[in-house]
């Protein structure tokens, strides 16, 4: 094919790569250069507040040293990450089975059904998040189930009259499993859809029980729906904002209020570009060296 | 193995439960008489005509509703041209930078991406004197950009499906490539190009992370509004905001999907019909 490919009048595929292109290196490329610069710079009180070492090596790795000494860094760090991988199990658990009955039930169901996973994402997430603040609080319907539950299973004398659900952890990884279920149950469903059934009914023929096939065929084969779901859900909720800031303990923050309070209110940019060059590697890189993965098992792994 | 079982089966009861129980209640409450909004005092409508007297809550509809407008046009635009480019263009120079760039601000946590496009405009505003203030305009480029990445996935996946031969076929027969993108192209990829649309504008419509960081003051959209009051406790006009947005969702979807069901099925019939030779 020649090089501009079918598109080979000059100036307009110039412009169709160009434009684009442009915008991406002025406000996507340019930021994370800046993020990166900044974590090696010193915190001033300027304007803006920051100033790059004037003598060799020109770097100052003091935000980076702070990053791994002070405990508030190490602490939010280990509460983000915590979080996010209970809630990644959690979806995986609840979505999974879900999932997997979505492909199970009629062609009409499956519709309505997957339109029902899909219906809660083109509505408010704030305001999803909000009904939940109202079911939460300690005189509410669900507080009260909770509770009843709650006293039936433990003994008389640790009886009480009501949960603290709201500003604990708890709520916070509740309301981030709700918020990112459908991100979970999609990823999963699309995979499991395209499995082969004939392999399920193979093993049940050959003796298997239905959860030795689930274990040795369905399983395994939905790894890819797996990982593409759980980095789905890991990777927001690792770095949310919204949910604690409303039902989360504010004394044991997560990574996101910290970058946006070094940011805002103490005016500490060097800090604030340091934990985020930090998040970015915690988080993507394992990303990148998936993809990688990934695609050299497809180039090799292809029959 | 086709059989649903009773595990799976509830499973997905409780699931749905899960998702649909605070939706239904936000719905329930909005209709409530009394100022909690967990406790029921009777019927009535009263929160959705306080709604409609809030100046407050209405200006900040008006600047979303704008704001989601502009930019999901902007980057539909703009997502398109990188989705045609990236598919279409072959190996250009750049090509691997292009399209790891565009899928960044996708798998970045969203705060980063305030963060970083905060300190930029804060930077620029210091070497080249714009934004001097932080606005519309702001607001604007940092909703286009991520909008922008959602739309080039969305054109990316339907146009690598699509078949390149016929658009060959009419360079071949002499058409000229802007005649082929006007009349072959654009048109086949145009329900990618509108489900790219409505994906940028629900996500505008929707963002708080992003707006936090690039917003100025006096430009609070609904979601930045809702976060404040939100933040200050549970009010019920918020429920009847709530449930006016599900509302309209729900009629929206369920209007989209009937649509696109007979369109599918219309489809399907006039294949047949070309099958059989039955003109």
């Amino acid at each position: 094919m020649k090089p501009g490919g079918w598109f080979d009048r000059r100036g307009w595929s110039d412009i169709i790569v160009g434009v684009p292109y442009a915008w991406a290196i002025v406000f996507i490329l340019a930021p994370i250069c800046i993020v990166t610069a900044l974590s090696f710079a010193v915190p001033v009180l300027n304007s803006p507040p920051y100033q790059f070492v004037h003598t060799w090596p020109f770097v100052s790795i003091a935000s980076f040293q702070r990053l791994f000494t002070d405990s508030i860094y190490i602490r939010s760090f280990s509460v983000s990450l915590f979080n996010a991988s209970i809630a990644t199990v959690l979806c995986l658990l609840i979505g999974y089975p879900m999932a997997l009955g979505l492909t199970r039930v009629s062609k009409a169901a499956n519709r309505v059904l997957l339109m029902l996973i899909v219906l809660p994402f083109w509505t408010s997430f704030l305001l999803r998040v909000y009904a939940w603040i109202g079911l939460m609080g300690n005189n509410s319907w669900f507080n009260r189930l909770l509770t009843v539950l709650y006293n039936i299973l433990v003994p008389q004398a640790w009886h009480l009259a009501n949960i603290q659900i709201m500003y604990t952890n708890f709520a916070v990884i509740f309301v981030v499993v709700y918020s990112y279920l459908p991100f979970m149950i999609l990823p999963l469903y699309a995979n499991l859809e395209k499995l082969d059934r004939t392999l399920d009914e193979a093993a049940m023929d050959l003796g298997s029980r239905p959860y030795q096939v689930f274990l040795d065929v369905t399983l395994p084969l939905s790894m890819p729906g797996i990982i593409a779901g759980g980095l789905l859900v890991f990777i927001p909720s690792a770095g949310e904002l919204v949910i604690p800031s409303l039902v989360g303990n504010m004394s044991d923050p997560m990574i996101g209020a910290i970058i946006s309070q070094e940011f805002g209110l103490n005016h500490d940019w060097p800090m604030a570009a340091a934990i985020s060059v930090a998040l970015l590697f915690v988080l993507v890189v394992p990303l990148m060296a998936y993809t990688r993965y990934q695609s050299r098992a497809e180039a090799g792994g292809a029959p | 193995m086709k059989r649903l079982s009773t595990f799976l089966l509830t499973m997905m009861a409780l699931g749905y439960v899960y998702l649909y129980a605070p939706i239904i209640s936000l719905i329930v409450f909005s209709f409530n008489k009394s100022r909690l909004v967990t406790v029921w005092g009777g019927f009535s409508t009263v929160w959705y005509a306080r709604l409609f007297e809030n100046t407050q809550i209405l200006d900040a509809a008006w600047l979303s509703l704008r704001l989601a407008l502009i930019s999901a046009t902007v980057a539909t635009i703009l997502g398109t041209m990188a989705g045609i480019a990236l598919v279409r263009f072959g190996p250009f120079r750049g090509r691997t930078m292009l399209s790891g760039l565009i899928s960044t601000p996708l798998v970045m946590p969203e705060v980063l991406t305030g963060v970083s496009t905060l300190m930029l405009f804060l930077l620029m505003a210091k070497w080249i004197g714009w934004p001097a203030r932080r606005g519309f305009s702001t607001l604007l480029i940092a909703h286009i950009t991520f909008s922008m990445t959602y739309v080039t996935t969305v054109i990316t996946s339907r146009l690598s499906a699509i078949d390149i031969s016929i658009e060959e076929a009419a360079l071949d027969l002499g058409s000229t490539p802007w005649q082929v993108l006007r009349d072959i192209t654009l048109p086949v990829i145009s329900p990618a190009i509108l489900s790219g649309w409505l994906l940028a504008f629900t996500i505008s419509l929707d963002d708080v992370v992003i707006t936090s960081f690039t917003n100025g003051p006096g430009y609070n959209t609904l979601p930045m509004l809702v976060w404040a009051k939100v933040r200050l406790g549970v009010t019920p006009d918020i429920n009847a905001l709530g449930s006016l947005i599900v509302a309209v969702v729900a009629i929206g979807v369920t209007v989209s999907s009937v649509v696109l069901t007979r369109n599918e099925r219309r489809r399907e019939r006039d294949i047949q019909a070309a099958l059989l030779g039955d003109h």
